[in-house]
């Protein structure tokens, strides 16, 4: 999944200016200890420049003359200045890196609480692999650049001028000489570059697709076990196994290449200058001691150049990233609660739908003209075949997605004019799949309402039958879950979610195929439990087992989107429609 | 890592010569001072043009010596890293495909993927540098003291003095550094796992109003990993400054007793040239070996990860008995004879003592609460899990005799969690076998009733299935699965609560076509509705683990208690 996605992610950013500015907006939070930083970074060049051009005189006026006493004493001042240059290294280390850490975590935290604050569409439309690789490789990708690569470019930047600057001035003609074979080398990096880029890109695609059948298969590996096609899954990995080793093959060739080549034109460059400049020196064009300077100076030279072509890729690898967590920032909340929107406050939980219509996507209606009404404390089932619209229903109450047509009211208000939060605060769901989180068993309890008592905790699992197994855990109450509740069986996940909801002690509750996933016996725990909870509360109910429903003050029944059958559950049998028969063939045995 | 020396062992050449390579560029390279410190000594200070001409084509000519020998290396290395992690991705694939159920419980399969993929990559990454960097370092340290110990002696003392220091300073920086680094990597995970949990449980969230209190969580295990961050940071980064430094303090002594030496006449200009020279050489490459060293650290987590699968004895393998192949499934009976299990690792038994015999084309219904180890009883079938006491007979013969293969063709078994995988659905279905014919594909379909709304799709049976089966709902995807299990025309059929998204009306032809279709295929139906437990020849009620009764549901409905609750449960009052 990782790499998967880098094919996008290593590509050029599309608004590069914007990008850079925004992210320099959140440095700008560190203006001052940026200021400090550029200062640092300006000194340690300046020392180390300085301390490699002292080798000149020490050569000239000192040694080659023979002055012992002026020696030591420039070599003190050369010690000063290395140690200088030494501590505004560390320093500057030292500050970008909080610098860079700061950074980022301020943008994981924007991207974080933003994520919790889209629309519960966004995350049925979007891959969870992909929006998890923006907390890892994006995040990883902004953090290396600004902690190294940033401060590096500049650095390197800066020494390729200092150092410039400095050859000029000991000898503009060797200068020259060097400058030839500048453009030599950054013509060999832009071919290998270029080269390497394009295999690269190869090879992330095959990775991806590799790293696909990976995830899937791994993923589905019991039915591959009980298929037993273990074999045949072996083969085709192989196939594209070795179709990403020989993409892979031409891209480790290519970008290898970089590094030597550059080493070897740089040494070239040191022998061209040894060459040039020792004929020089024959015919006095330049001083000895100048000589050695330069030679120091032309190792430093090659090494920014061959970092700025590395680094430059880093960076734009990063303002990629920025961008992908920049679109998510971006990307629309749920649309906010109106100014003069209200809250709900100690509601009796009146529920009404009137004509009601509603797709998930434009093209597709699957709610059509419903209108319901629930008393307060009324039990209400929704009864239908898959796809009849039922989970639907659920699904707007809490406004999760917003009504096409009609409207929906809590108390006799619209909920579109209430206060999102007290809206959802003023019901509880309880879903089919059981989510759980990392921490102990009363954490998630007490998830439904936090500030609930740990009795409250308790005497929530005591109603909703959970505290018989808790109990019997490991650590009770205390036991840590982890990996969603992975060493709780089915039942026992949908028990604590269960009490979850009657910790909340909401007045309104939906039950979305709450009991199915559980066996018949601990659901006729549960559904006792249920009863006690459902009591003075208003209920909407969806359940495969007509039986759990029976009791119901009303139950709809729903096809294609649209309420064809309503009743209690005498009334409806005595229809003898849709009820009817469903009922029939879901209690008789097959004779 | 006995397997890592065996994958190696196919590239014992290239692994053999790459080290030669890397000894010829350094020695191109650092031969280059030396010569150097010739040309001014003896051409610049004596005035002689001939040195300084042929010395110098020596150097051009052994510069590009040096990079034709470093490409070759680069090719070598290349070919020898890619392939090794190529093969090391098939052997772990390999590998994975031949766990058992216990040992995939046991790594989780997303666990199983990161180690495939990143940690893979990790390993092949470091077989890469190690083969163009790692020895460059030392060697590159050996040539440089060889050759200003030749320069002189003394001098070359500042340099084997610098060393050791250097050395140790990197050493205790790491050593205080890397399990910072292990934090990190703990808390990252950690955070990691935040963001994945609320992407699953938005709509729980959402519903509770929880996303301030789940955004203050975050910030928080954010605000500790930067902190920690910053923290090993700050002791890795001091790595380039005190290396810096100790360089820095060799120059100024080299040039102080070489200047020294210098005006003594012992020593030439040239030489002291070339010395300072060679400082900055090594200093380069130790900074480079640092920072191999820093990523062979960040890799020995990933190997070990990597290994750890290598190293696992598949729990569940062809007995000899089973290899030889002789025993067939003809009937499809089975016998559970004192059968106990327990899961690894788990403290006590799922399943005791459990006893029964189901005759050929018995329809069996197995019912009782969550967590009484239905589904653990019915895995062992086919075992995908193994008993831990007692036997499982399969036609009168222990499953363990038969080959694996033979199991898998004729038992078909539809999980609790089924998956589909990409491809269309026609792929998906001849998962239960490959040759199937167009014809045993509708009947399958037919049988499992999503033959129709297979067709009411545009592509019907070509119909593109996203991973996992995305675009196909719950109900349909139960259906999918069935048929394609239906499609091994199995001896034995195991249901485990398959039909769950399936609604009843659905559910009840099913029941009626696999009757028909499979008259003579002995079915095991895991099931919490009443009337498929029902319609069942026998019951097994499975009460903790044990069973609790076993008999017609007829019989069962006057003598079991526990059925009788179950079936009051559910059972109506009808007109």
């Amino acid at each position: 999944m990782a790499n998967g996605h880098s094919i996008k992610a290593s590509g050029k950013p599309k608004e590069g200016r914007k990008t850079f500015f925004r992210i320099a907006s959140y440095l700008s939070c560190d203006k001052g200890l940026l200021f400090v930083i550029g200062l640092l970074i300006i000194l340690s060049i300046i020392t180390n420049l300085l301390g490699s051009y002292m080798i000149r005189p020490i050569i000239n006026d000192y040694i080659i003359p023979g002055d012992y006493e002026g020696l030591v004493q420039t070599l003190f001042v050369l010690a000063a200045i290395y140690l200088t240059g030494v501590v505004a290294v560390y320093i500057q280390y030292i500050l970008l890196n909080k610098i860079g850490q700061r950074t980022v975590t301020r943008m994981r935290i924007d991207l974080f609480s933003k994520m919790e604050r889209l629309p519960v569409n966004y995350f049925d439309t979007h891959q969870h692999g992909d929006l998890m690789s923006r907390y890892t490789n994006d995040i990883d990708r902004i953090s290396d650049a600004l902690t190294d690569s940033l401060s590096d470019m500049l650095s390197s930047a800066l020494t390729l001028i200092g150092i410039f600057c400095l050859m000029l001035y000991i000898s503009p003609l060797l200068t020259l000489v060097t400058l030839i074979t500048v453009p030599v080398m950054f013509l060999c990096a832009r071919l290998v570059v270029s080269r390497s880029r394009k295999y690269f890109k190869a090879q992330q695609e095959s990775l991806g697709t590799l790293n696909g059948y990976i995830e899937e298969m791994i993923s589905g590996q019991k039915v591959v076990k009980v298929f037993g096609y273990e074999k045949k899954v072996e083969a085709d990995f192989e196939v594209s196994n070795q179709e990403l080793k020989d993409k892979s093959l031409k891209a480790q060739f290519y970008s290898g290449l970089m590094m030597p080549v550059m080493q070897n034109l740089s040494t070239l460059n040191y022998v061209i200058i040894t060459i040039v400049g020792a004929l020089l020196a024959i015919f006095r064009g330049v001083d000895v001691g100048g000589l050695a300077a330069f030679l120091q100076y032309s190792r430093q030279f090659g090494r920014p150049i061959n970092e700025l072509a590395s680094l430059y890729n880093n960076i734009q690898a990063a303002f990629a990233g920025a961008e992908r967590i920049f679109e998510i920032i971006d990307e629309a909340p749920e649309v906010p609660d109106d100014a003069d929107a209200v809250v709900l406050n100690g509601i009796k939980g009146d529920v009404a739908l009137n004509h009601v219509e509603f797709g998930y996507r434009p093209e597709k209606t699957i709610l059509k003209n419903v209108s319901l009404h629930a008393r307060p404390g009324c039990k209400i089932a929704l009864v239908g075949a898959t796809g009849a619209g039922k989970t639907t229903i659920l699904n707007l109450l809490p406004r999760f997605f917003d009504v096409w047509k009609g409207e929906i009211l809590i108390d006799g208000y619209p909920i579109r004019k209430v206060t999102r939060d007290s809206l959802r605060k003023s019901m509880a769901i309880v879903l089919q799949d059981t989510h759980l989180f990392t921490g102990t068993v009363c954490e998630n309890i007490r998830f439904g309402r936090l500030d609930a008592t740990d009795e409250e905790v308790v005497e929530a699992a005591r109603l909703t039958a959970a505290h018989s197994f808790i109990k019997r855990l490991p650590h009770g109450y205390n036991t840590l879950l982890e990996n969603d509740g992975a060493n709780l069986s089915q039942g026992q996940r949908q028990l604590l979610n269960i009490a979850r909801a009657a910790v909340a002690d909401p007045p309104i509750l939906l039950l979305d195929e709450a009991t199915s996933n559980i066996d018949t016996r601990s659901e006729l725990l549960i559904q006792k439990g249920l009863d006690k909870l459902m009591e003075g509360r208003t209920s909407l109910i969806i359940a495969h087992r007509l039986s759990t429903i029976r009791n119901a003050d009303l139950i709809l029944v729903l096809e294609k989107g649209q309420i064809i059958e309503q009743g209690t559950h005498e009334e409806l049998l005595q229809l003898k429609g849709k009820y009817y028969t469903l009922n029939k063939e879901q209690f008789q045995s097959l004779a | 890592m006995k397997k890592y020396w065996e994958i190696l062992r196919e590239y014992k050449i290239s692994l053999l010569i790459s080290p030669f390579l890397v000894l010829i560029t350094v020695l191109c390279e650092t031969i280059q001072p030396t010569f150097m410190a010739q040309i001014i000594d003896d051409g610049v200070m004596q005035r002689d043009l001939s040195v300084v001409t042929q010395t110098g084509l020596y150097m051009v000519l052994i510069s590009i010596a040096g990079l034709c020998i470093s490409v070759i290396n680069i090719y070598i290395s290349s070919k020898t890293s890619i392939g090794f992690g190529t093969d090391l991705r098939s052997e772990l694939f390999d590998k994975i495909q031949q766990l058992s159920f216990n040992d995939i419980d046991h790594f989780s399969s997303a666990s199983l993927v990161t180690r495939l993929t990143n940690d893979i990559s990790r390993i092949q990454q470091i077989v890469l540098m190690s083969m163009r960097l790692l020895l460059r370092a030392p060697m590159m340290l050996i040539m440089a003291v060889f050759f200003v110990v030749r320069i002189n002696l003394e001098l070359a003392m500042v340099l084997l003095a610098a060393i050791p220091v250097l050395s140790l300073s990197i050493f205790v920086i790491l050593r205080k550094g890397f399990p910072l680094f292990m934090k990190v990597q703990q808390q990252l995970d950690r955070l990691n796992g935040v963001v994945r949990e609320n992407l699953i449980n938005i709509r729980v969230v959402k519903s509770f109003v929880r996303e301030d209190f789940e955004t203050k969580k975050f910030v928080k295990s954010s605000e500790e990993l930067r902190d920690l961050v910053v923290r090993a940071s700050n002791i890795v980064v001091a790595m380039f400054p005190v290396m810096q430094l100790v360089m820095n303090v060799s120059i100024v002594a080299i040039l102080w007793i070489g200047g020294y030496k210098v005006i003594g006449g012992e020593l030439k200009v040239g030489e002291l040239i070339s010395f300072v020279n060679y400082v900055m050489q090594v200093l380069m490459s130790l900074m480079m070996l640092s920072m191999i060293i820093m990523t062979f650290a960040r890799a020995s987590a990933s190997s070990e990860r990597i290994v750890e699968v290598l190293d696992t004895k598949p729990s569940l393998a062809n007995t000899p008995e089973g290899l030889s192949d002789k025993n067939r499934i003809q009937k499809g009976e089975v016998s559970f004879r004192n059968v106990s299990f327990r899961y690894a690792g788990g403290e006590e038994d799922v399943l005791r003592n459990v006893s029964f015999d189901v005759r050929q084309g018995e329809t069996i219904a197995v019912v009782g609460a969550t967590g009484s180890a239905k589904s653990s009883m019915v895995q062992l079938i086919p075992r995908l899990y193994d008993v831990t006491g007692g036997e499982l007979l399969i036609d009168g013969v222990n499953v363990k005799d038969y080959h694996l293969d033979e199991l898998h063709a004729h038992i078909g078994m539809v999980l609790q969690k089924n998956e589909l995988f990409t491809g269309t659905i026609l792929d998906n279905l001849k998962w239960g076998k490959q040759n199937a014919t167009m014809e045993e594909v509708e009947e399958a379909t037919r049988a499992a009733e999503a033959h129709d709304f297979i067709l009411s799709f545009q592509d019907g049976y070509d119909t593109q299935l996203g991973r996992g089966g995305v675009n196909v709902s719950g109900g349909q995807k139960q259906r999918l699965c069935i048929a394609r299990a239906l499609l091994l025309k199995p001896k034995i059929l195991i249901l485990d609560d398959s039909t769950s998204a399936v609604d009843s009306e659905t559910e009840l032809k099913i029941r009626r076509n696999l009757n028909a279709l499979l008259s003579d295929t002995t079915v095991f139906i895991i099931t919490q509705r009443v009337n498929t437990m029902q319609s069942a020849d026998r019951v097994i009620v499975l009460e903790d683990g044990e069973v609790n009764a076993i008999g017609t549901p007829a019989n069962l409905l006057e003598t079991s208690d526990v059925y009788q609750e179950i079936y009051h449960s559910q059972q109506m009052t009808l007109p």
